[in-house]
């Protein structure tokens, strides 16, 4: 068996800017194992701009914004293997160590002992069948990623007459995608009263281009029995229920579905990590260290992330945090405050935090549940006040963040919780 | 002229077509889909039944008993996962006991093995999911589940393995009786090419169109009415939330739905009942699909919904009679209808097989082969092998290191398995029934483009030419430019 201080799971922009981290923070011995045949991630199929301007302050497209990652992963000499899926992991008896289980053409199936792993796996897109579309099951329906693989990697038009459903990041860049090369957008419908995207592609890639985005629609009937020949969509109820009588039928030959993504966990959960049902990504505290020791998560295996420069931060804390692991080994038991999400706040990331143990400054990034207007996110430690930050615009397609002080925290000895929430402004 | 010539590459075709392979007869199979295993096999509940649920006495009663019975040396002999879970027939405290009886008797009188009443404490230490409602149950060991691709696929491989030919894509647009044999006038759906076929004997095995064949030369009608089912698949995360096949008792509510595990390990909810009045009408509607959820619960508690992967709809082929129709068309000598075969004709279907090629034996008098090979080996799942094994495949067939589909973890090498074996998968679909490529969680997201590559390189098409599942369902139009 082969030993690594770190293993990365995913040469992603989260496992490249995490390996890069975690050996400027010391650590040598570090493996990144990705399972396509280049590093960089979904960013290669993205090739549109728009990418790095916190990062870098200027737009890259995806692929750019991955090279500026992979040259600084090679300048470091770091070990990659592409081409190569990681089938298990595990914990190990009489060891805190921790055994990846790997494969592909060369080594066969191989095993690696390491000191610590970071899962940085990403996301899939939630298919048709996980939505529950009626109608007929022809060719032409396409989660929006892999249209946009087709397309951008492949060189390949999947329709001519499209279809959007869902307003998700991916969907919209598509709309616009399809359209430049000569497809007929005909409409992007969507379940909820908002987008799931950003404003910046709604104005970017729908209306710049006249695609009309019908919100709390959705999408009842699917015709074509060999290729999609048409789609129905109705309005939909605050139930979020069809209204009969709102059915408009559009003749299409392409369905194309960006309905949400979904953080692919399957390996964290086969060495144990606790997922957040509400995330879909591990349950984390400040180190971004999972419920089993040594395991670090970042990315959107984490959670879904807007930006890919927020996943970058997020990925140098993780990776720095595996290197403090490697050459500390399990942090002493610390207290540990939970960061409860309350009135329109979803989820934090981190869950829990050490206030012992923590940086100087941590990033809480979250989600809220409903377009805000006006309102402002408020912080508590225990019952007392602590920072309200008014935001004129607040939609659940668009992270927001609080971030904590230790020195502020620590001016709370007996702290039990911290509360975030929504307020009016 | 073929001695015999099978409308329908279905799992009753393919069953019928490899008993008869073991004789001497020239026999052609001709199915008008791309892909054997294309119509009510590919999408029903997958479940090999006790037999206790029809009539003493019927056909249906016979054949499913056989059928069960068989089932152990088939998915020996031919590689079908195959496995006894268990089924039960719930009874809930609103339903009446006696039903439940009657269900017994009718399973001792069919012959069903160590049948038995289980009463509540007993059957939540066995599933503890059931609903609060459930008060007793029939318990049938014998009951199963498998997976109904590979049955198919495995009895049309080894019925090609034996000389069996089979034509896809042929479309039979119409039967004369000829003095002594029968021409049967197709239409080959990709070329759009006209081909007269020429058989003594014909065995209608066409599914839901059963009807249409029989039509077409017995004075006998048959009228069969497509009976829709519609169901959820969930994921393997919920596959084990029950471990016996549960059904429900049928009340003034309906036939009820069963929540099974699948031999592959995922959970399966359905199916509805709906006759519909096109034989194409595999759409799911939304009234269907919100029932499924609501009636599971009468029988199953909680089912996790929510981790669904997919929706399917099944046509179940239902004659006014009820019962199947086996045997030679009264009035039309040597046509053999094998018709109106609804649930248990998957799990009938290896004795159908048997009855059928027993009568066209007579028939015809026809010798046994003695070079007949009995066993066939499905597409080799590495993960079934110990790592030594594993990694010794990878050094000689590196492609089986090489991970395709995330999902399932199916490799190339099982992908190029499905597609260079006897009558090999063509299309998306076609590789997904045979490897389950595709079939996972993703539902082929992240698979299909590479899935295409292979396709492309291994066999003679482009791009253009990889469909989903057959002629007209092409996955790309263009390529970027030309669309401009």
């Amino acid at each position: 068996m082969k030993n690594y201080d770190i293993v990365i799971v995913g040469g992603g922009p989260a496992g490249l800017a995490a390996a890069v981290s975690a050996r400027d923070h010391g650590t040598d011995s570090i493996l990144i194992i990705e399972r396509d045949k280049e590093l960089g991630g979904i960013l290669n199929q993205c090739i549109h701009n728009g990418f790095g301007l916190h990062t870098f302050k200027e737009e890259l497209t995806g692929p750019e914004y991955a090279s500026r990652f992979i040259d600084q992963v090679l300048d470091r000499g770091i070990e990659y293997k592409l081409n190569t899926m990681v089938m298990d992991i595990s914990t190990m008896e009489g060891s805190s160590d921790k055994k990846v289980t790997a494969m592909n053409r060369t080594d066969g199936m191989f095993e690696i002992q390491a000191k610590a792993v970071i899962l940085a796996m990403g996301c899939r897109e939630r298919s048709r069948g996980a939505l529950n579309i009626p109608g007929y099951r022809p060719a032409g329906i396409f989660s929006a990623g892999t249209a946009q693989r087709l397309v951008n990697m492949e060189g390949y038009m999947p329709g001519r007459e499209v279809v959007i459903l869902g307003s998700g990041d991916i969907g919209l860049i598509m709309a616009r995608r399809m359209t430049l090369e000569g497809a007929k957008v005909k409409v992007v419908a969507e379940l909820m009263p908002y987008s799931g995207g950003l404003k910046r592609n709604i104005v970017q890639c729908l209306d710049d281009f006249d695609i009309p985005l019908k919100l709390s629609h959705t999408v009842i009937d699917i015709e074509g029995k060999e290729r999609v020949e048409a789609v129905t969509i109705a309005e939909v109820g605050p139930d979020r229920k069809p209204i009969p009588g709102t059915e408009e039928r559009y003749t299409c030959d392409t369905l194309l579905l960006s309905c949400g993504l979904i953080p692919e966990n399957e390996l964290s959960k086969s060495v144990g990590v606790e997922i957040n049902p509400v995330t879909s990504g591990p349950v984390v505290n400040d180190s971004l260290e999972t419920s089993i020791d040594g395991v670090f998560a970042c990315g959107n295996v984490l959670h879904v992330h807007d930006l890919v420069d927020y996943v970058s931060q997020e990925a140098i804390t993780a990776g720095k945090n595996a290197a403090a692991y490697v050459k500390n080994g399990a942090a002493a038991d610390a207290k540990a405050v939970e960061i409860l999400p309350v009135d329109g706040v979803r989820y934090t990331v981190p869950k829990f935090i050490r206030p012992t143990e923590m940086d100087d400054n941590l990033t809480v990034r979250f989600r809220v549940g409903d377009v805000y207007k006006n309102c402002a996110i408020a912080t508590y430690f225990n019952d007392t006040l602590i920072s309200k930050r008014k935001r004129p615009v607040m939609a659940p397609g668009e992270m927001e963040q609080v971030i904590l002080s230790k020195s502020k925290l620590n001016e709370f000895p007996d702290l039990e919780k911290i509360t975030i929430r929504i307020e009016q402004a | 002229m073929y001695d015999v010539a099978i409308i329908g590459a279905g799992v009753i075709g393919s069953a019928i077509a490899r008993e008869l392979s073991k004789y001497q007869a020239s026999i052609c199979v001709i199915e008008r889909e791309e892909d054997v295993c294309n119509g009510t096999s590919k999408a029903n509940s997958a479940i090999i039944h006790a037999g206790f649920d029809a009539k003493p006495g019927t056909l249906k009663a016979k054949l499913n008993v056989h059928g069960n019975e068989m089932m152990d040396k088939l998915s020996e002999d031919l590689d079908i996962p195959f496995k006894r879970n268990g089924s039960l027939v719930v009874c809930t405290k609103d339903q009446d006991r006696d039903g439940l009886m009657k269900l017994l008797e009718k399973g001792i009188a069919n012959g069903v093995p160590d049948l038995k009443i289980l009463e509540r404490d007993e059957l939540m230490q066995m599933e503890p999911n059931l609903s609060d409602d459930v008060e007793c149950a029939l318990y049938a060991p014998t009951g199963g589940i498998v997976c109904p691709f590979n049955m198919t696929i495995a009895f049309a491989e080894n019925a090609c393995d034996n000389g069996v030919s089979f034509f896809l894509n042929t479309e039979v647009l119409n039967i004369k009786k000829d003095d002594d044999h029968f021409c049967l006038e197709t239409l080959h759906t990709d070329t759009k090419e006209s081909e007269v076929f020429e058989a003594k004997i014909v065995i209608n095995a066409a599914g839901v169109h059963s009807d249409e064949m029989n039509n077409m030369v017995s004075e006998h009608k048959l009228h069969i009415t497509a009976r829709r089912g519609e169901y959820f698949l969930l994921d393997k995360d919920a596959g084990s939330y029950v471990s016996c096949t549960v059904f429900q008792l049928p009340s003034k509510m309906g036939k009820g739905v069963l929540v099974s595990p699948t031999i592959h390990g995922n959970l399966l909810v359905g199916p509805t009942a709906e006759d519909v009045d096109s034989k194409d009408a595999l759409n799911t509607t939304l009234d269907g699909l919100d029932s499924l959820g609501r009636t599971a619960a009468l029988s199953v508690k909680n089912v996790p919904l929510r981790q669904v992967i997919t929706s399917f709809a099944g046509l179940r082929a239902h004659e006014a009679s009820d019962d199947f129709i086996i045997g030679e068309a009264e009035d039309v000598s040597g046509f053999i209808n094998a018709a109106g075969i609804e649930s248990p004709g998957l799990t009938s279907a290896p004795a159908i097989g048997e009855m059928v090629a027993g009568q066209v034996k007579e028939m015809l008098a026809l010798m046994e082969k003695e070079n007949f090979i009995s066993t066939r080996k499905g597409v080799l799942h590495a993960d079934t092998l110990s790592l030594e094994e594993r990694n010794q495949l990878i050094k000689e067939h590196p492609e089986y290191g090489n991970i395709i589909c995330r999902c399932e973890m199916i490799s190339e090498g099982e992908i190029l398995d499905a597609i260079h074996r006897p009558l090999g998968a063509r299309s998306l679909d076609g590789v997904k029934r045979r490897t389950r490529a595709g079939m996972g969680r993703c539902q082929a997201g992240f698979c299909s483009p590479r899935t295409m590559e292979i396709l492309q390189r291994e066999l003679p098409m482009t791009m253009f030419d990889i469909t989903k599942n057959g002629v007209g369902s092409n996955i790309v139009i263009g390529t970027n430019k030309e669309m401009r």
